[in-house]
């Protein structure tokens, strides 16, 4: 760990103060005004001389722009002006894409509003500025725009091919990137394809992994106010310090004049994490303008245009020998860019090329992965970003192994995991994983599963040949978290660190604000934060305040995102107490008229060593060195201090989950019978907040086993653009989850966390799936699509394959899924 | 435009609205109502949900003239005793059976839930879960929430919550031991 050079404060190691508030599960001080509706989202903003935006996208997914006149619309009523592409080309720049994931990768560029093609339905095409929402909306009906339609690009294998059309004219092909990791090139494994051709059983299998969509509840909207050179930007994001800077490069705007607030954000997982075209366009309306401007998106703009997740196709191979010891992993990915490259869309599958070997001591692995260009909007972080394809393609292959082997999954599993004494076990990935106890985790889920009982009733059900079969599917999963060390990054040519920053400033009354780095959006950072500092600084947890989201309070901070804020910010927020601590000491010490060396830190007071009674609390100092009457030679009269931490390694939470799965083989319905999960996620700073991370991260992983997917038709629509078609769950479409925890602390950051945010969304997809495919195995089935619709089941009981594509029972055109034609797959899972 | 009169949380309003204005917008663009949201424009997440003399409703699915002579609660209305006073049972139970986290979808999950407890002042699991499918909530996998409606329909009746005479999956909650234990 490293720490901001201090010379007033060397780095020293931190020792934790016990824990009085850790692991406490306080009630969230953020409930306060979300309950009460008086929350600040950037919707409810509302200023002087405001004007509203509106954006005309293109109904067509690939076509060049042949006649496009906004002069109706100026004309409308309240219209205050209207621009486009050609308007604002010399301006806008490219949207950033920070992660180069190859020195060759063909980046076409991305523009913030279509100049003269678009390469997606829903890409602004022009921008009405009206002085009401309404009236700028109305205004769109009035421009006229013609489209020379173009070839539509949106089956990655078939945009691979030599010969295919493509998304982009600049380029030579639709590929991006390729992106290789070879184990054995790198030295953390033997040579992959010697492997294979020594391995007495080898399982291949080609996965789908699903278009879906983030679906955060509150609609993107940015709100930017002009004061001359000056600019204040609030958004609806997970970034506002990676938005300023990337805000400030894309538009030309000095990065110190440009002001970012994240306000109260409603949900991001991954979704906000992104520089979006509306926000560039708003920053360039307000400067053309001098005007505040608020554009606020609708539901269906947002699942069209907001950038989605996953979308892979995946094709998988293991080799082991007959005893059921793995010998080798080879995986070939084609990974869905969509039209552009945002801010990570590249990296995405790069992050989970290193946890497909999951938990598992591989002896080689290589992975490989294009990056395609299709006529959709672009794929970016979704909850987990990478992981969960990863443990889906791990997991699922390692119930095909067992099967194939004869053998019990779980059996196979215990076999090759790595075992509670090998920590720390450097994987052939060449991550080195720092602790955990995969056993535990199994056998406590195993419990609260009621597993034995389940397995007999299975049985039952089978020998009764009942209509409702019963499956039992497993996930013994881990994934990287707290990202992440710079340097790491750094080697992977993404374009920023992983640290984070904390400050701590004690006021004179003695109450503490915590500014930090990260950017919550519900994940409860002002409670748990508040925990850590009272602990650490000896002061009632109602006196202290985080701050947060804003550029010009926190001035240091890379934000919220895959599972970090803990791991990293919170170490940071901890190095940070540790200072204020130790300036604290020196005045004390002056104070009490004793040496440091004989004043202990305990509950928020210096004392002197066998003195009673002497002794001053670090409230009482702070008012001390703001009158800075009386304080020692040769210091600053402040105890205020300020953090950075830097990781040294990756947080690898890990845990144990299984789902028993009842599947109605008459109508094809999959219903979860039970859901039971263990995690280890390290130290516990709330275990309400935990809880209910854990709990979140299930639904939306097992939505995407069952219930998410975003469909375009042949021609490039989304015909899941609404609510009533894409499909998020509802508390009557999920089931009572059966969590607990194991702890076995990270030895990466002082606190031990290890991240909580993504692990359930990570974890539970390839449950659900393989308890799904373990209930109507006999019947024929070993492979199922996701997700899990009833005719999709009920299709591959009855007619074989793996249910197919769901596209053509909802629309009128011939459809296709995101990732592929509507034909040929559906068998090729089951021909190995 | 058409002049509607309607009563908001207690207060009383003379508005013009253009017809075709939505209730939600109404309250959030004309009375500053903010704390209601919209998260959809189909009707299928709730979170504009309000109370229309005393009935939830979807409020972006009532235009702001059907609301004329009505009575109108937000959430910023619920509080016993209006803003600043002591908080209805089901925002209480909310917060301390950690029933949101991002917030966005909480207003609309709150009035439908107080309208559900109205009709059903002892439901089920199965019948929070049902009672609540109109809401869509991203962040809490709602075991959460259903803990909280549940909780809240306990103190509701009376009964002490935790009690073993509550329906038995109020008691039934990791959450209600952390808050036990912390009081």
């Amino acid at each position: 760990m490293t720490a901001v050079e201090d010379p007033a404060v060397p780095d020293t190691p931190v020792d934790l103060a016990p824990a009085k508030e850790i692991g406490q599960a306080r009630l969230r001080k953020e409930d306060a005004r979300l309950i009460t509706g008086e929350t600040q989202w950037t919707d409810n903003i509302v200023l002087p001389g405001m004007l509203h935006m509106a954006m005309l996208r293109s109904p067509v997914a690939h076509g060049r722009i042949t006649h496009l006149d906004v002069s109706a619309a100026k004309d409308r009523p309240n219209v205050v002006a209207v621009f486009t592409g050609a308007d604002l080309a010399e301006e806008q720049g490219s949207l950033p894409c920070a992660w180069p994931v190859t020195p060759d990768m063909v980046n076409p560029g991305h523009p913030s509003i279509a100049v003269d093609q678009v390469n997606h339905v829903g890409e602004a095409v022009a921008i009405v500025v009206a002085r009401t929402r309404t009236a700028a909306a109305d205004a769109l009906e009035a421009i006229d725009v013609d489209y020379e339609p173009l070839p539509v690009v949106l089956d990655m294998e078939e945009a691979v091919k030599d010969g295919s059309p493509l998304v982009h004219d600049s380029t030579s092909s639709n590929t991006s990137y390729h992106f290789v990791f070879d184990a054995g090139e790198a030295g953390t494994g033997g040579d992959t394809d010697q492997a294979f051709a020594d391995a007495e059983v080898t399982v291949s299998r080609r996965f789908v992994q699903q278009r879906l969509i983030p679906a955060f509840m509150e609609p993107r909207s940015v709100v930017v106010q002009p004061t001359r050179d000056n600019y204040t930007m609030w958004s609806a994001t997970q970034i506002p310090h990676i938005l300023r800077v990337m805000a400030a490069s894309v538009t030309g705007i000095p990065e110190h004049k440009l002001r970012v607030i994240a306000p109260d954000v409603g949900g991001g997982f991954g979704g906000k994490l992104q520089v979006n075209p509306e926000e560039i366009l708003a920053l360039l309306v307000a400067r053309r303008l001098g005007k505040p401007i608020k554009w606020t998106e609708t539901r269906g703009e947002s699942l069209m245009t907001a950038h989605h997740g996953r979308d892979q196709v995946q094709f998988v191979d293991i080799a082991a020998d007959r005893d059921g010891t793995v010998r080798g992993l080879r995986v070939r990915l084609l990974a869905s860019m969509g039209a552009y490259l945002r801010l990570i869309t590249p990296g995405v599958p790069a992050l989970g090329a290193f946890m497909f070997p999951g938990i598992y001591k591989f002896p080689a692995y290589r992975f490989e992965c294009d990056g395609v260009f299709t006529n959709m909007v672009p794929t970016d972080a979704y909850r987990g970003a990478g992981r969960p394809e990863a443990t889906f393609a791990i997991e699922r292959i390692m119930d095909e192994l067992a099967v194939e082997l004869g053998m019990d999954p779980l059996e196979l599993r215990r076999k090759n995991w790595i075992n509670a004494d090998e920590f720390p076990f450097t994987t052939v990935a060449g991550l080195e994983y720092d602790s955990g106890d995969y056993a535990q985790a199994t056998s406590q889920a195993l419990e609260l599963l009621g597993y034995d009982e389940l397995r007999a009733e299975q049985q039952r059900r089978r020998e009764s040949n009942d209509p409702v079969q019963l499956g039992i599917g497993f996930s013994t999963f881990t994934e990287m978290c707290g990202l992440a060390p710079s340097r790491v990054l750094g080697s992977l040519s993404f374009g920023a660190g992983g640290w984070e920053s904390a400050s701590i400033r004690m006021l004179p009354t003695g109450k503490v604000e915590v500014v930090t780095g990260s950017t919550p959006h519900g994940q409860g950072h002002e409670t748990a934060w508040s925990q850590i500092v009272a602990d650490q600084l000896g002061v009632p947890f109602e006196d202290v305040e985080v701050l947060h989201g804003d550029t010009a309070i926190s001035s240091r901070g890379l934000d919220t995102y895959g599972s970090r804020s803990l791991v990293v910010g919170g170490t940071a927020v901890v190095k940070a107490a540790e200072k204020v601590v130790q300036k604290a000491r020196a005045i004390a010490a002056h104070l009490l008229e004793a040496s440091e060396d004989d004043l202990e830190f305990t509950d928020g007071k210096f004392s002197v060593k066998g003195t009673p009674g002497a002794s001053i609390g670090i409230q009482e100092v702070a008012l001390a060195v703001f009158a800075a009457h009386d304080y020692p030679e040769g210091i600053e009269p402040s105890i205020d201090s300020e953090a950075t931490f830097d990781p040294e390694n990756f947080s690898f939470p890990h845990g144990t989950h299984i789902c028993a799965m009842e599947i109605d083989t008459e109508t094809g319905f999959a219903k979860i019978r039970k859901y039971a999960c263990v995690d280890d996620v390290g130290t516990i700073v709330n275990p309400l907040i935990v809880e209910g991370q854990v709990h979140g991260g299930l639904a939306q992983g097992i939505a995407q086993a069952m219930f998410e997917e975003a469909i375009y038709d042949a021609e490039g629509n989304l015909t899941t653009g609404s609510f009533v078609d894409y499909l998020i769950p509802s508390a009557a479409d999920l089931p009572h989850f059966d969590t607990g925890n194991t702890v076995h602390e990270a030895t990466s950051n002082p606190l031990g966390a290890k991240g909580v945010g993504e692990a359930g969304c990570i974890a539970s997809t390839p449950a659900v799936v393989n308890a799904a495919i373990d209930a109507v195995r006999h019947l024929g089935v070993s492979e199922l699509r996701m997700p899990l619709t009833p005719e999709r089941v009920w299709r591959a009981i009855h007619e074989g394959g793996d249910g197919g594509d769901r596209a053509a029972a909802t629309s009128n055109a011939q459809g296709v899924t995101s990732s592929e034609a509507a034909t040929a797959s559906a068998t090729e899972g089951d021909q190995q | 435009m058409t002049q509607i009169n309607v009563r908001v949380d207690g207060e009383s309003y003379t508005d013009d609205v253009e017809p075709r204005t939505l209730l939600v917008h109404y309250l959030r663009e004309q009375l500053g109502k903010v704390g209601t949201v919209v998260g959809c424009d189909t009707s299928n997440c709730g979170a504009c949900t309000v109370h229309l003399d005393g009935q939830a409703v979807k409020s972006c699915t009532v235009l702001a003239v059907q609301a004329d002579g009505s009575q109108v609660t937000t959430i910023e209305g619920v509080a016993e005793e209006g803003i600043g006073g002591a908080l209805h049972p089901v925002q209480r139970a909310f917060h301390e059976m950690h029933g949101l986290q991002c917030g966005f979808c909480t207003p609309g999950m709150i009035m439908a839930s107080i309208d559900l407890l109205k009709e059903n002042p002892d439901p089920s699991e199965t019948e929070v879960r049902e009672g609540i499918e109109g809401n869509l909530c991203r962040c809490t996998g709602y075991q959460n929430i259903v803990k909280a409606v549940q909780h809240a329909a306990a103190e509701m009746r009376g009964q002490a919550p935790g009690d073993p005479d509550a329906s038995p999956a109020a008691v039934d909650t990791a959450a209600a031991e952390h808050v036990v234990a912390q009081s």
